[in-house]
C-alpha cells in the first residue's frame, strides 16, 4: 500500500541513519512477514478458544463409545444424529420441545418486559428534570454493584407467601419493573447522546412527554433497543439460578433446568445424549450470535456490557 | 421560552400560578410517572428485600416457623462454621487468581488485535463468543466432560508426559479448572479494552518511538496510564462478577461443592444453606456479609484508584 514512499532500506532502527522515524516506511516484505505472523498467532489462539465449543459439537454427533474414550479427535467416521434423537425425547416424560417452548416464553417475556420498562425509566432519567432525579439515579447505579444474592431470600419468601412459586411470575416481574439496572443505565447513556434540540422542537410543536418518548426517542434508540433485546434474551435463556429457585414441576422447566435433570438422572451413562442436549440448549444463543455478532460485539464495546 | 401550547392554554385558563412553576410541577409529575416501573421494582424487589434480609439475618427463620430474634448469633456461628470458612477460601482463591489472569488475557489479546488488519471483526467475534455461553449449564457440562478422567484435557496432557488423571475428581485441580473456565471468557473485557485502546492517539506512540522508546516503555508510559480508566472499570466489574459465580460451580460439583469442598463457592453454600437446609436467617447473614465485603472492595478500589487511574482531564 505504501510502496511509493518506501525507501530501499527496511525500517530504520538507528536514528543515526534516519533521523525521523516513520512507521509507514517499512518495506512490503517486512509487512507481509509481520502480517503472516499475526494471523498465525491469532488463528492458533482462536483455535484454542473455540476448541471447547467445537469439541462439544463434534461429541454430540459421536457414538457414546467414542466420547471421552481413547478417540478425542474432532472428526469421527461414525457421525450420526442418534444422540439428538435421544435428546429430543426429553426426560421424565416431558419432551425437549416443551423445555424449548418454556425457555422461549421466558426469554421473549424478558425481552418485552425489559425493553418496555427500561426505556420508559431511562427516559425519565435522561430527559425529564424533576426533583430527586439525581438521588434515584445514584441509587440505580449502586444496584449495578449490588450482589443480587442479598435479595433472593426475601424475594423467595414473598413469592412463596403469595403462592407464586412454581409460576413464571417471579422470573418475569423484575423484567417488567426495570430491575436490570444495567439496561436502564445503557439506555440513559444512549439517550443522553441524542441532541436536546429534538425535544425542544417537539415541545414547541406541542408534543408532551408521551409523544416525545414514543415518536422521537424510541425510533432513534434502535441500536440500544437491539442490544438490550439480544442480551436480555440470551441472559434469560441461559439463566439457571432463577428457575432453580422458583420452578419445581418439570413441565415448566426451561432448558438449563431440564439439562440439570438430565445430568442427575443419566450421569455418565448416556454422555452423547447429554452433550447433544447441551448443544440444543445453546443453539438459539449460537444462532443469535452468528446473526447479530456485529451488534453484540459493538454493543459491548460502546456500552460496556457484560457477557 | 419553549412552553408547549397545551401548557400555555392551561396556564391561561388558570392564570394564578406562574408559568415556570406550572411547568416544573408538570415535569415532576411526568418524571415520576415515567420512573414508575423502575421505582416500583426498586422498592419492591431491591430496597424492601434488602431491609427484610437484614432483619432475617438476625433471626433463625426457616420458612415454616415465625422468625425468632437471635441477635448476632448467625454472624458469630458463621466464623466457626468450617464449610463457610472453606467457601470463603474457595471464592477468594477464585477471585484473586481468576480475575487478574482473565484481565491479563483480555488485555494481551486486545493489544494483539489493536492494529488495522484483515479479519479483525472475525477475531473479535471469535474471542468474544465464550463470554456469551461460558456461564451456561451447557458449558459447565462440557467443561466437566473435557476435564474429566480420560477427557481431552487429560489426554492432551499425557501426550506431553503429564499424568494428572481427571481434574474433576481431584480437589487439588478443581480450582485450576474453574479458573480456566473464567479466563476462557476473557472476550467481554477484551472488547472493552479494544474500545479503550482505540481512544489512545497514535501520535503519542510515534513521538515515543522517535525518542527511542521500546515496546515495554511504550506500554508502561503510554498504554497503561491512558488505558487506566478502562482497566479500572474492567477490574471492578470482573471482581464483583467473580464473587457471584454459581451455575458452573453448581453443575460441575453436582450441587454439592465437592470434591472435598474444593468447589464450594460462596454463593453455592449460601444457596445450600438457604434453599436445601431452609436456614434462611443464616443464609441472609451470609448474603449481608457478601454485600459488606463487595462494598469494602469497591471502596478500596475507588480510594486506591486515585493513585493510578488517570482521567483525560487530570493535571499531570
Amino acid at each position: 500500500m505504501t510502496t511509493m514512499a518506501t525507501p530501499t532500506q527496511p525500517a530504520p532502527t538507528k536514528p543515526s541513519t534516519a533521523p525521523v522515524y516513520n512507521p509507514k516506511s517499512e518495506s512490503t516484505t517486512v509487512k507481509r512477514i509481520k502480517s503472516t505472523i499475526f494471523h498465525v498467532v491469532a488463528l492458533a489462539l482462536v483455535a484454542m478458544v473455540l476448541y471447547p465449543a467445537l469439541w462439544m459439537i463434534s461429541a454430540s454427533f459421536k457414538p457414546n463409545s467414542e466420547i471421552g474414550g481413547a478417540n478425542n479427535a474432532l472428526w469421527s467416521a461414525n457421525f450420526s444424529f442418534d444422540n439428538f434423537v435421544t435428546a429430543m425425547e426429553g426426560i421424565g416424560g416431558v419432551s425437549t420441545l416443551t423445555f424449548f417452548t418454556n425457555s422461549l416464553i421466558l426469554a421473549v417475556g424478558a425481552v418485552v418486559g425489559t425493553v418496555l420498562s427500561a426505556s420508559i425509566s431511562a427516559y425519565a432519567f435522561a430527559r425529564i428534570n424533576f426533583p430527586g432525579r439525581g438521588l434515584f439515579f445514584g441509587m440505580m447505579i449502586a444496584t449495578l454493584l449490588l450482589p443480587f444474592h442479598v435479595v433472593i431470600i426475601p424475594q423467595y419468601i414473598v413469592f412463596q407467601q403469595l403462592g407464586l412459586v412454581d409460576t413464571y411470575v417471579p422470573l418475569l416481574i423484575g423484567k417488567f419493573l426495570a430491575a436490570d439496572a444495567f439496561f436502564v443505565f445503557l439506555m440513559v447513556q444512549f439517550m443522553r447522546g441524542l441532541p436536546a434540540e429534538l425535544d425542544e422542537a417537539a415541545r414547541i410543536d406541542g408534543a408532551g412527554h408521551v409523544r416525545i418518548f414514543g415518536s422521537i426517542m424510541l425510533p432513534l434508540m434502535k441500536p440500544a433497543l437491539i442490544s438490550t433485546s439480544i442480551f436480555s434474551f440470551i441472559w434469560s435463556w441461559n439463566d439457571f439460578l432463577g428457575p432453580l429457585l422458583y420452578l419445581n414441576t418439570p413441565e415448566k422447566y426451561p432448558l438449563p433446568l431440564a439439562l440439570r435433570l438430565f445430568v442427575d438422572q443419566t450421569q455418565s451413562s448416556d454422555y452423547g445424549a447429554m452433550i447433544a442436549m447441551s448443544v440444543l440448549a445453546l443453539l438459539p444463543v449460537l444462532v443469535f450470535f452468528l446473526v447479530f455478532q456485529r451488534y453484540i460485539v459493538e454493543g459491548v464495546s460502546t456500552q460496556g456490557l457484560k457477557g | 421560552m419553549t412552553q408547549s401550547p397545551t401548557l400555555s392554554r392551561r396556564a391561561a385558563s388558570a392564570p394564578t400560578p406562574p408559568r415556570k412553576s406550572r411547568r416544573r410541577g408538570a415535569n415532576t409529575r411526568a418524571g415520576y410517572t415515567f420512573l414508575l416501573p423502575w421505582l416500583l421494582g426498586f422498592i419492591a424487589l431491591t430496597v424492601g428485600p434488602m431491609i427484610s434480609s437484614l432483619y432475617l439475618s438476625f433471626t433463625n427463620y426457616n420458612l415454616f416457623d415465625a422468625p425468632k430474634w437471635i441477635g448476632f448469633d448467625n454472624y458469630l456461628t458463621l466464623f466457626q462454621d468450617e464449610r463457610f470458612l472453606q467457601s470463603v477460601g474457595v471464592t477468594m482463591q477464585y477471585v484473586v487468581f481468576g480475575t487478574p489472569l482473565k484481565l491479563a488475557a483480555a488485555l494481551a489479546i486486545a493489544m494483539l488485535l489493536n492494529s488495522k488488519r484483515k479479519g479483525q471483526g472475525f477475531y473479535r467475534s471469535a474471542f468474544y463468543a465464550p463470554s456469551l455461553i461460558g456461564a451456561s449449564v451447557s458449558i459447565a457440562i462440557v467443561w466437566k466432560a473435557m476435564f474429566g478422567d480420560s477427557g481431552p484435557v487429560d489426554q492432551g496432557l499425557s501426550f506431553f508426559g503429564i499424568n494428572l488423571g481427571g481434574w474433576v475428581g481431584n480437589p487439588n485441580m478443581t480450582m485450576g479448572m474453574m479458573i480456566l473456565l473464567t479466563v476462557w471468557q476473557f472476550g467481554a473485557p477484551m472488547v472493552i479494552f479494544l474500545a479503550g485502546l482505540k481512544q489512545i492517539p497514535t501520535d503519542l506512540y510515534e513521538a515515543a518511538s522517535m525518542d527511542g522508546a521500546g515496546p515495554v516503555r511504550k506500554f508502561m508510559n503510554i498504554t497503561w496510564p491512558m488505558l487506566s480508566p478502562v482497566i479500572f472499570f474492567n477490574l471492578l466489574m470482573e471482581t464483583i462478577h467473580a464473587f457471584q459465580i454459581f451455575a458452573s460451580a453448581y453443575i460441575i460439583s453436582n450441587g454439592e461443592g465437592g470434591p472435598a469442598g474444593s468447589t464450594l463457592f460462596y454463593t453455592l453454600y449460601l444457596y445450600l444453606r438457604g434453599f436445601s437446609d431452609f436456614r434462611m436467617g443464616y443464609a441472609s447473614a451470609m448474603a449481608w456479609l457478601l454485600v459488606i465485603v463487595v462494598g469494602i472492595i469497591t471502596l478500596i478500589f475507588f480510594k486506591t484508584s486515585k493513585s493510578w487511574v488517570h482521567y483525560s482531564g487530570d493535571a499531570k
